[in-house]
């Protein structure tokens, strides 16, 4: 919108732009290439590694299946993700805001939306100040008490919702690049599952920084809720699983954090264009958990509502009819498209319940026999193995993977 | 590393007024007639929520808050008012 002349304000309550913003985090290029072009090329961009492998790990409580890809493939020409520092990255990329003729105000909480003539025509902050605008838009997050006080939406449930826990570690980067089997300045991340979560429906994480780890746990908050635990506790449980144990050895804690995650995604979405207002990323619940994106969804969203509001202002009507180009936009990228294809999958995989527990089992069950010479015949474990398959019926087993046809590619 | 060891390693500049309240921290509050398992307690994050026995009623430690929400959606009474605090104060990640 800057760059297309528009007056533009960003208001943002923490004391510095990142403040206030928690993430695992991964962030995926291309999305960011499109809004800060080339940006991988300037020394000064805030991010950490590059990745080059990531992992998938099945855990039991004493035994784990990891499953891995690495290719330094991601690097060439856009390099597939970094991992990044959020509270760095924000201060970086909100100067790349100012640069473009954005002003940004830290320290400047939104009260509510201002509405004229039964339009929303601006914010008011917690001072008491207006801020008249052709266009509000609200990307306040995950609990956007913006959309709220306007309307559009009510309280989340515990249920469209994960609660996420996390620490920084410091550990020296030779150390994490000898850890991770890394060459230097190149990155990994890993998501766990299984036993790890303690039944519950989310994953664990651990990402290389620069010097430093980022592990974290999220879960549903309906089942934290269940079963009264506390994140922070949860987590450390996460630290104190064998292989996690190990990779984290004389890493020590530099901060602790937690956070939302919308989830509720394509069916809790709210109303993305009224009269003068948007609503893009994590307040639109705009995150993709099978795939663990969500600041690229936001910063597509982000984008493409930028284009809307510069389209509109050309035409001098800021109206909901105008401003419903956005979800136009939105269908014809791949921020729709991925939304509505992952929608049922959370609740096919709660009600199958054997993700949470069965199947991990069985994985690392499955894979014992197969790695064991104990005098048997491999017959008689290939009897067992079907044995272990038919406790569930393998019709059951079919129907409980069927969905997961949507996440494969 | 328990929670308050955590919560040591954060920033914060000190909200000068409580930006969470209990709606009705009364006698005949929900959490003090039907709320057994006050999942405030149990879950949230900075362990702002605290039972006090002694009173019967909810000691809120707003100062410890990282401002993550849970519990606007936790109270099963819809009992809590977590706003964030005013621009610029409460807590003041590093890292994110």
């Amino acid at each position: 919108m800057a760059r297309a002349g528009l007056k533009v304000a960003v208001l943002e309550r923490g004391e510095y732009p990142g403040a206030k913003n928690v993430q695992g985090a991964v962030l995926y290029s291309r999305m960011l290439h499109d809004i800060v072009p080339d940006f991988w090329k300037d020394p000064s961009a805030a991010v950490e590694r590059p990745v080059v492998e990531q992992k998938t790990c099945v855990t039991t409580e004493d035994s784990w299946i990891t499953v891995g890809y690495k290719s330094r493939k991601f690097l060439e020409g856009v390099p597939n993700c970094y991992t990044i520092i959020r509270v760095r990255f924000d201060r970086w990329y909100a100067s790349k805001a100012e640069e473009a003729g954005v002003e940004v105000y830290p320290g400047t909480k939104v009260e509510d939306v201002v509405r004229k003539g039964g339009r929303i025509a601006g914010i008011r902050t917690s001072e008491g100040d207006e801020l008249l605008a052709s266009v509000v838009v609200a990307c306040d997050g995950v609990n956007s008490i913006l959309a709220q006080k306007a309307g559009f939406r009510g309280e989340l449930r515990p249920s469209e919702v994960a609660l996420g826990a996390k620490e920084v570690l410091e550990l020296p980067a030779e150390r994490i690049e000898e850890r991770f089997s890394l060459e230097p300045g190149e990155g990994a991340t890993m998501e766990l599952f299984g036993s790890i979560t303690e039944g519950m429906l989310g994953y664990a994480f651990l990402y290389t920084n620069k010097d430093s780890l980022s592990l974290g746990v999220g879960c549903k908050l309906s089942d934290y809720q269940k079963k009264g635990i506390r994140p922070p506790d949860h987590l450390e449980r996460v630290k104190r699983h064998p292989y996690v144990k190990k990779l984290l050895s004389g890493a020590k804690t530099v901060e602790y954090s937690a956070h939302l995650i919308p989830e509720g995604g394509f069916r809790s979405m709210p109303p993305l264009a009224e009269d003068g207002f948007l609503v893009a990323g994590d307040a639109a619940q705009m995150v993709n958990p099978a795939y663990r994106e969500g600041s690229n969804l936001a910063m597509t969203s982000g984008r493409l509502a930028g284009e809307t509001v510069v389209e509109a202002k050309a035409k001098g009507d800021f109206s909901k009819r105008t401003l419903s180009a956005y979800v136009a936009k939105l269908r014809a990228s791949y921020v729709w498209p991925d939304l509505e294809e992952v929608k049922d999958l959370e609740a096919s995989i709660e009600r199958s319940e054997g993700f949470l527990d069965f199947y991990p089992r069985l994985a690392c069950d499955l894979a014992h026999l197969r790695f064991s010479a104990d005098g048997r015949p491999k017959r008689e474990h290939l009897k067992a193995a079907l044995g272990m398959m038919r406790k569930r019926g393998l019709l059951r087993m079919a129907r409980d993977l069927w969905p997961l046809r949507r996440v494969m590619i | 590393m328990t929670v308050e060891a955590k919560l040591g390693l954060l920033e914060y500049k000190k909200s000068p007024t409580a930006q969470i309240v209990i709606a009705d921290a009364g006698p005949s509050s929900p959490c003090v007639t039907v709320c057994r398992d006050k999942p405030c307690t149990t879950v949230c994050p900075a362990k702002v929520y605290e039972w006090d026995e002694r009173q019967s009623k909810i000691l809120v430690a707003y100062e410890n808050c990282v401002e993550c929400g849970a519990c606007r959606m936790l109270c099963p009474f819809d009992n809590i008012r977590c706003d964030w605090p005013k621009g610029g104060f409460g807590v003041k990640y590093k890292f994110g």
